[in-house]
Formats: C-alpha cells, sequence, structure tokens
C-alpha cells in the first residue's frame, strides 16, 4: 500500500497535469502487475464489490476512537468525506505494514465470505497497520468513489509513457468491460491482440463548445451540420451476431434498451454506428422527459416500451464489413453510413440522423434558431476531411448549442457540498414566487464562481432560519438566475415541473426578492417549451 | 443580594463589573485588555489599552498612536475591585490568557492558544480557576497535530526538493505569528529568505524587541527575483495568486493552517501543498488544557462551539456557548491585518 499511497500522495499534492502524469507513468512502469492492474481499475471507475456498508463503518471508527456516534456524524459534513473523516477521526496507528495494494483490496474482497464480527476485526487490524494516507486510500476502497482529480485521459496518457505505446491504441484497450479478475495487466495493456474482445467499444469522439458562433471557423462549405440531439450518445455494435450499446461513460447499457436487438435483423455484422438513442414515435423525436423514464431502468415494463419506444438516430459510422472506418474523412464515413441505412424500413430501430444543409453561416443561425420545434439542443458542427478522433480534442466537431432558459429565483434551501466543496455552501434549492409565499422547484450546484460561493457561505452561517439535518432555510433575500435546458411536467414536484440541467448563471443582487420570478411564469414556460 | 459574575458576555464583549474593563472587546470602549494582536481581538478605538510587554510593540505597530500600559507575564493588578493577571497562551509572541479574580473567584479568557510549545511564542501555562473561557476554532476530534519538527522537516524537504529544481516555493503564513513561526523553523542553508511586505514589517517589530529571526529579502517594487534563485518566500495567504505573487514563475505553492488537515479545504485553495500547522490547540489539546484548569463552569466563544459544548457537557462540565466576533483561524487573513502600504503593495 505504501507505494501506491506514494503515488496517491504525489498525485494530491499538486494541480498540475503534467506533474501528474508524470508520477503515474512512474508508478505504472515499476508496481507490480496486480497492483498496477488495480490502479489502472481503480481510475477507471471499476473497484471491489463494497462488503461492509457505510452505517457499520461510522460505528466501527466512533467506537475504535472512543467518541459517541453524534460526534462522529457531526464531523463528517465538516470534513466532508466519510472515508477521510474515518482515517482522521481514528488514533494513529499502532504497528506498520508492507503489504501491497492488491493484499488489501484480497482482505476486502475476502469479507464477503466471513461473519459481521469477523469482517469488523479485519477491518479494525487493516486500520491499526495503516498510515494516514493509506488508511484514506483503504477508506475509499470500501466506500467506492475513487475520485482524487485523475481523469481517465491523464491515466490514458500515463500508461502510453510507461509503455512507449500509442494514446489512442492505450485508450481503446481501455474501454469495454473488463475486470481485473477477467484479464491481467499483460492481456490489458501489452499482448498484441487487443481487438479480441467482442464487445469492445471504440473511444468516442467528443464535441467542444462553440461559444462564439461559427464565423471563425473559416469556409462553410468545409463544414456539415447536423441537429445535436437531446438523448443518449451511444455506439451500437454489432458483431458475429451478437449487439452491444455502449455509453459514452463507457456503461453497456444494452439490456435497457431492448428494441435494438432487432437490429440485426437489418444490419450485418462487423457493423458500429455512433448516435443518439432517442424516444421516438410516428417520425419523430419526443422530449427528453420520454427518455428519462427508460433510463435507469434495467428491465422495462411493456406499458414504457409502447409509451417511450427508442431507436438509435446513427450519425457516423466506425466500422463497417469489420474494418475500423476511423481514419476516413467523415464525408466518406457518412456517405458510407447514408449507403448503409437508406433502404432501411421504418420498423428498423436504426435510423439516420438527417443532414442539414445550409449555404452560409447565417443560414445555419436560423436553422439553429428552430432547434427546440426539433426537439434538438441546438446545432454540431463536423468538418467535412476529418477522422473519428478519440476523446475531447479541439478542432473538428463543435456543439452549437442554443441559449439557455433562465428564470430568477429565491434562494430558500442550503446545504454543505462533499469533497473539493466541503466546507462550503454548493448545493441549493430555489423557489418561485406564489401568491405571498414561495414554492420550491428546483435545485442547482453549479455555475458560482468559488469567490461567490465562499460569499453566500458566510452569508448563509449569518441568515440560517432553521436546520433540518444537514440542510439549512435561510432568509429568503437572493435572488439568483437559474439557466436550463428544458422543462417538463412532473407531478412528484410540489411545483408541478421538472427542469433539465439547472444551475446559476448569475447572482442576481441588483434584484429584491419581490421581483423575482412567479409559478405563473413557470407555467408558462412549460406550454411554451415543455 | 445574588454575587454579580465576575465577567459577563455584553454587545461590546467580554465584561467585568468589578473593575469595569472589557477583554478583547469589538465594539469601542473605555478600558480594554487585550490578549494578543490580531486584528479580531485588538481593535483600534478603545480609550485605553493593557496588553503584556511583549505584545505591545505588535499591537502599536498595527493600531498606530494608542493609549497602551503593559503588563509583565504573572505580574497582578488592581482594576477596580478586580484582580488581574496576564499568562502564557503559546499562540504567538506575546500572547496571553487573562486572569480575572473578584472575591476569591477566578475566571480566566484563553483568547487563543495552543498547548504545544513552538520555540518562539511563550509556552501555554494552564491557569487554575472556576470558569474558563476559551475558544475551540478547532474543537473536533478530526483534528489532530503532528508535531511542529515533523512539520518544519515535511516544509524543509519541500523547499529543498523545489530549490534543486530551480523553482521557487511560496509558502502562505498568516502575517502575524505563523509567518515568524514558520520562519525560525526553516533551515537557511537550503536557500535565500524572501518575504512579503507584510509579513516583513510583522518581521521589523519583532527583531526590534529581541526575538530571533533568520535572516530574510523582502519583495519590494523593484526586487529582482531571478538574483536570488531557489527561495522559500513567506506572503499572507491573500498573496498567493496575486500579481505580486507572480513574479515568481513556475513557483510551486503551499499553506500553512490547521485546515490543512482537511482535504476538501487543501484542494479548494488549489495550493500545491498543504502544511498542517496552527497556532491554535486541536482536539486533545483542548480537552488538556481545560482538564489542566480544573474549572467547572466552561464557556466556548468561537469554533466549532455547539458541538465542542455539547461534547462538554456530556463529559461532565457545565458548558455553555457564548456569541462573540472572534474568527479564530480563518483561511484568508482579515484585509485589515497589516499596514495600509504592504496591503496595497500585495492586491492585484
Amino acid at each position: 500500500m505504501k507505494r501506491f499511497a506514494a503515488l496517491f500522495q504525489r498525485l494530491d499534492e499538486t494541480t498540475k497535469t503534467s506533474l501528474k502524469t508524470a508520477a503515474m507513468a512512474d508508478y505504472f512502469r515499476d508496481a507490480p502487475d496486480d497492483d498496477r492492474l488495480w490502479t489502472v481499475a481503480l481510475f477507471s471507475g471499476r473497484r471491489p464489490r463494497r462488503a461492509v456498508n457505510a452505517t457499520q463503518l461510522r460505528e466501527w471508527a466512533a467506537e475504535r476512537a472512543g467518541i459517541d456516534q453524534w460526534l462522529f456524524e457531526e464531523s463528517y459534513p465538516i470534513v466532508g468525506d466519510l472515508a477521510e473523516t474515518i482515517t482522521l477521526i481514528l488514533p494513529p496507528p499502532s504497528a506498520q505494514s508492507d503489504l501491497s495494494l492488491s493484499h488489501w483490496i484480497n482482505v476486502l474482497r475476502g469479507l464477503h465470505h466471513v461473519p459481521l464480527e469477523e469482517r469488523k476485526a479485519r477491518i479494525l487490524e487493516a486500520w491499526e497497520q495503516l498510515e494516514t494516507a493509506e488508511r484514506f486510500l483503504f477508506n475509499k476502497l470500501i466506500t467506492g468513489g475513487f475520485r482524487i482529480g485523475v481523469s481517465q485521459k491523464l491515466m490514458t496518457r500515463a500508461l502510453s509513457m510507461a509503455t512507449g505505446r500509442d494514446e489512442a491504441e492505450m485508450q481503446h484497450r481501455l474501454m469495454g468491460d473488463w475486470q481485473p479478475d477477467t484479464t491481467s495487466w499483460h492481456a490489458l495493456i501489452e499482448a498484441e491482440d487487443a481487438s479480441a474482445d467482442l464487445s469492445r467499444p471504440y473511444p468516442f469522439y467528443l464535441a467542444y463548445q462553440l461559444d462564439e458562433g461559427p464565423d471563425a471557423l473559416g469556409a462553410p462549405e468545409d463544414w456539415r451540420a447536423d441537429w445535436k440531439w437531446d438523448g443518449i450518445r451511444g455506439q451500437l455494435i454489432l458483431r458475429e451476431g451478437q449487439h452491444f450499446l455502449w455509453s459514452r461513460g463507457e456503461e453497456l447499457m444494452t439490456d435497457r434498451f431492448p428494441e435494438l436487438a432487432r437490429s440485426l435483423d437489418f444490419l450485418p455484422s462487423g457493423t458500429v454506428l455512433d448516435g443518439e438513442v432517442l424516444a421516438f414515435t410516428e417520425g419523430a423525436p419526443l422530449p427528453f422527459n420520454a427518455l428519462q423514464k427508460r433510463i435507469g431502468r434495467k428491465t422495462v415494463p411493456k406499458k414504457l416500451l409502447k409509451e417511450a419506444p427508442i431507436i438509435l438516430y446513427a450519425y457516423d459510422l466506425l466500422e463497417l464489413e469489420g474494418a475500423d472506418q476511423r481514419a476516413e474523412p467523415y464525408d466518406t464515413r457518412r456517405a458510407r453510413l447514408d449507403e448503409l441505412l437508406k433502404d432501411l424500413p421504418p420498423e428498423a430501430p436504426v435510423r439516420l440522423s438527417p443532414q442539414l444543409s445550409f449555404s452560409d453561416w447565417s443560414d445555419l443561425g436560423r436553422i439553429r434558431e428552430g432547434a427546440r420545434d426539433a426537439q434538438a439542443e441546438g446545432v454540431m458542427l463536423k468538418r467535412g476531411d476529418s477522422p473519428y478522433l478519440a476523446g475531447r480534442k479541439k478542432g473538428d466537431w463543435w456543439k452549437w448549442k442554443l441559449d439557455p432558459l433562465t428564470i430568477d429565483a429565491v434562494l430558500i434551501y442550503a446545504q454543505q457540498g462533499h469533497g473539493r466543496r466541503a466546507n462550503l455552501f454548493t448545493d441549493f434549492t430555489f423557489a418561485v414566487r406564489d401568491g405571498n409565499g414561495l414554492t420550491p422547484f428546483t435545485k442547482a450546484y453549479s455555475g458560482l464562481t468559488d469567490e461567490e460561493f465562499r460569499q453566500i457561505t458566510d452569508w448563509v452561517r449569518k441568515n440560517t432560519l432553521e436546520r433540518y439535518g444537514p440542510v439549512r432555510q435561510v432568509r429568503p433575500e437572493h435572488v439568483f438566475e437559474i439557466a436550463f435546458e428544458g422543462i417538463f411536467e412532473s407531478p412528484r414536484h410540489k411545483s408541478g415541473v421538472a427542469l433539465r440541467f439547472p444551475r446559476m448563471s448569475r447572482w442576481r443582487r441588483d434584484k429584491p426578492v419581490n421581483e423575482a420570478n412567479t409559478l405563473d411564469d413557470l407555467k408558462e414556460m412549460l406550454a411554451a417549451y415543455g | 443580594m445574588a454575587r454579580e459574575p465576575v465577567l459577563t458576555f455584553t454587545p461590546s464583549g467580554i465584561y467585568c463589573p468589578a473593575g469595569d474593563f472589557h477583554i478583547d472587546p469589538w465594539r469601542r470602549v473605555s478600558r480594554a485588555l487585550i490578549t494578543h494582536g490580531h486584528a479580531d481581538h485588538a481593535r483600534p478605538g478603545h480609550g485605553r489599552y493593557l496588553a503584556t510587554e511583549a505584545a505591545m510593540p505588535v499591537i502599536r505597530h498595527r493600531l498606530g498612536d494608542i493609549a497602551i500600559d503593559t503588563i509583565r507575564y504573572g505580574e497582578t493588578r488592581q482594576i477596580g475591585g478586580a484582580t488581574v493577571s496576564f499568562h502564557p497562551a503559546g499562540h504567538v509572541p506575546g500572547s496571553a490568557q487573562i486572569r480575572v479574580e473578584v472575591g476569591g473567584e477566578v475566571w480566566v479568557v484563553s483568547g487563543d492558544y495552543k498547548t504545544e510549545a513552538d520555540g518562539l511564542s511563550e509556552p501555554f501555562e494552564p491557569v487554575r480557576c472556576h470558569a474558563f473561557i476559551t475558544e475551540c476554532t478547532f474543537g473536533l476530534p478530526v483534528f489532530r497535530w503532528t508535531p511542529q519538527e515533523e512539520v518544519a522537516a515535511a516544509i524543509n524537504r519541500w523547499w529543498a526538493a523545489n530549490a534543486a529544481e530551480g523553482r521557487a516555493s511560496i509558502l502562505g503564513a498568516y502575517s502575524l505569528g505563523k509567518a515568524q513561526r514558520v520562519l525560525a523553523a526553516l533551515d537557511p542553508s537550503i536557500g535565500p529568505i524572501l518575504t512579503h511586505g507584510a509579513v516583513e514589517a510583522t518581521n521589523r517589530v519583532m527583531r526590534d524587541q529581541g526575538i530571533a529571526l533568520p535572516d530574510t529579502l523582502h519583495v519590494g517594487p523593484d526586487f529582482d527575483a531571478k538574483a536570488h534563485p531557489g527561495p522559500l518566500v513567506v506572503a499572507p495567504p491573500s498573496a498567493l495568486g496575486s500579481a505580486w505573487a507572480r513574479r515568481f514563475r513556475g513557483a510551486s505553492t503551499g499553506f500553512a493552517s490547521g485546515w490543512m488537515r482537511l482535504r476538501g479545504v487543501r484542494r479548494r485553495r488549489a495550493a500545491d501543498r498543504g502544511f498542517v500547522l496552527s497556532d491554535h490547540a486541536d482536539w486533545d489539546g483542548l480537552l488538556g488544557a481545560i482538564r489542566a484548569t480544573e474549572a467547572e463552569r466552561i464557556f466556548v466563544t468561537h469554533g466549532y462551539t455547539d458541538i465542542f459544548a455539547r461534547y462538554l457537557n456530556e463529559a461532565g462540565w457545565d458548558a455553555q456557548v457564548v456569541t462573540t466576533e472572534y474568527s479564530g483561524e480563518s483561511l484568508d487573513e482579515p484585509a485589515s491585518d497589516g499596514p495600509a502600504d504592504d496591503v496595497t503593495e500585495g492586491a492585484t
């Protein structure tokens, strides 16, 4: 664990990407195979199955520290992280240990097979042997959420530095459904045949946001446009008579969208499509909240399949007849995609996302204004001669979104954030005016600067009216402009509406509460945009 | 007739009716006894001040031409019906707890304190009393300090590693107290030690009163940073991301504070390194100090007061929270801290 803790400390004590990458590359060069495989797994969101729950951990930690449970619970929100709270509250360790990261992971995996008392004994024994940083990491292994400022992109770069292999290749190797138990360092990182896994997706190419409009992009004739859909980005893989659907977050979503199983009836194996999963009926996409009902459902009831059937709106072709198409220019890929999909019958679960033809940038600007009517968020711009790159790269793909909708709302509840935002009030509930009262309608967590978060935190401390656990009701005094991407009817909310991607776009210090928007305003927006 | 308490809590601050004086008041009063020179304890505008001999120079430096009288540690003085004396608090050089005795009943006001000796401040001495008015800035069991030698060694290692790579190290530390404590712990053989104006001004005052600090160079407007490679630069926290600091291109930044014990706070500061170094007592320090006073009544003034008071009550003390305007160890030094000319220099 010491080597892994040393890596963690090097990563944690710098904000510079180059130093983080170097630290990881050093680690990947010399760590034992099991340890480095687990490190790749942890930094890509995989972790050992949880063997003890958070309540048990808290009780054991408080007991070992010799304090009452309430004192532990009061300390937790101030520290902001459970693993860290336990680490800090325990007395210093009485012993040392040179056991490796994989050893401790195996200890955790062994807990499933032993009774609770034995689990407790083993956890306490581990705490007794691990120093602060090691103990923190050990606790993180249990509680999950290994977010320590290392993106997958950064790790991929470090692996590429350590192995001398191409970054894009490394990124492709790390994709898909592997677990440390089902592979080895050699098979995952070094073996020559990396495509053996049938389900392995290609890394997604991600677009940058175009803030200033397209004028700076050069000649309009070099660019192609299509709608930016408000659905779930997905990669559909058809290989050897099987199909797989991957999300952008590398989650396998095949079972959630059973409609796509039929794509094998219409398309040949050896095909990989990039597109958007959308709820779709009668030739047109449905609003996002129709799809929302499908998200998070592992099995789909018949009624829902009927109400919100989905399709894949395909806009790029990554593999054709088993051959990687990514190096081909976009125009070529798109022509092959058109050819592949042009004769599909309407019952096919895959459709071609249409290209938008435009004469110049102002023409495209006008088309963009109609995005909401098309159930789209804006337009995508793709350079005609560009290859399909891996990850978020500037230059060839841009998203040009509509300006968000906004509403002025009153801050009524505040809660402290976690992790980097511990000790700051960052999680807010907002209300609109409703007669003489206020009706809560949304939460928002982002959009303010650190300085603004500090100021509002100060203010919340001095203007708390009531506490409900970690939530504070505050004096209704501050108005914020809330920006959002869509508005839907929602019987679950008191206000009757739900917003999509709400965030604080401006602190309206100039506005008194009686000038904030009303519930009627919100309902008008629902009628206009819902 | 019920006897009046030795000290009462008024909108102006802690007040002694028998002696008609206040301790560390936040509103203007005629007579103020001051525990130490930090801005939340020593405020301008009082009629008369009383502080320890060692605290006086800094207080005068910060507050200008005030009517201030001094007292030695342990010396007793009669003020009206009260007998007062000042005792080391170990917080910063000259800092004191103030003992007030009226009719045989003893109350002690801790001001800010720490129980670990830092080699610069007069070490904390517990004072037996009936009632103890204590801070609890770090009154949670997650706050436990590592010994100063270990923190000092970590700072010196960080500095040496940066210097070896030709980088400057900028360390954020309160300009009164923490900065000098860090300076005294540095190993001057590693490289040059540079200071921000706000720190240097306090250094000057302390050197004049005979406190030994290593040699430092003041980074003024015309300072040539290139002429002093691999330096350790001590600056107030507010100067850390400022135009002033940008002259040390590629520098590694560090921050010395008890809050650095929390990873979330450390990361929010976006400093490269956090060194857990506080001039306030940690959880064990607070409890140890309270036990040593043998007081039965405890008043907690600032910090995690609700939680700390509840803990004390459950552990058998008679504890209550009093509302004050002390801020303890805040992450950002108040802007009023330090002479005006230096603040301008540090501003972006």
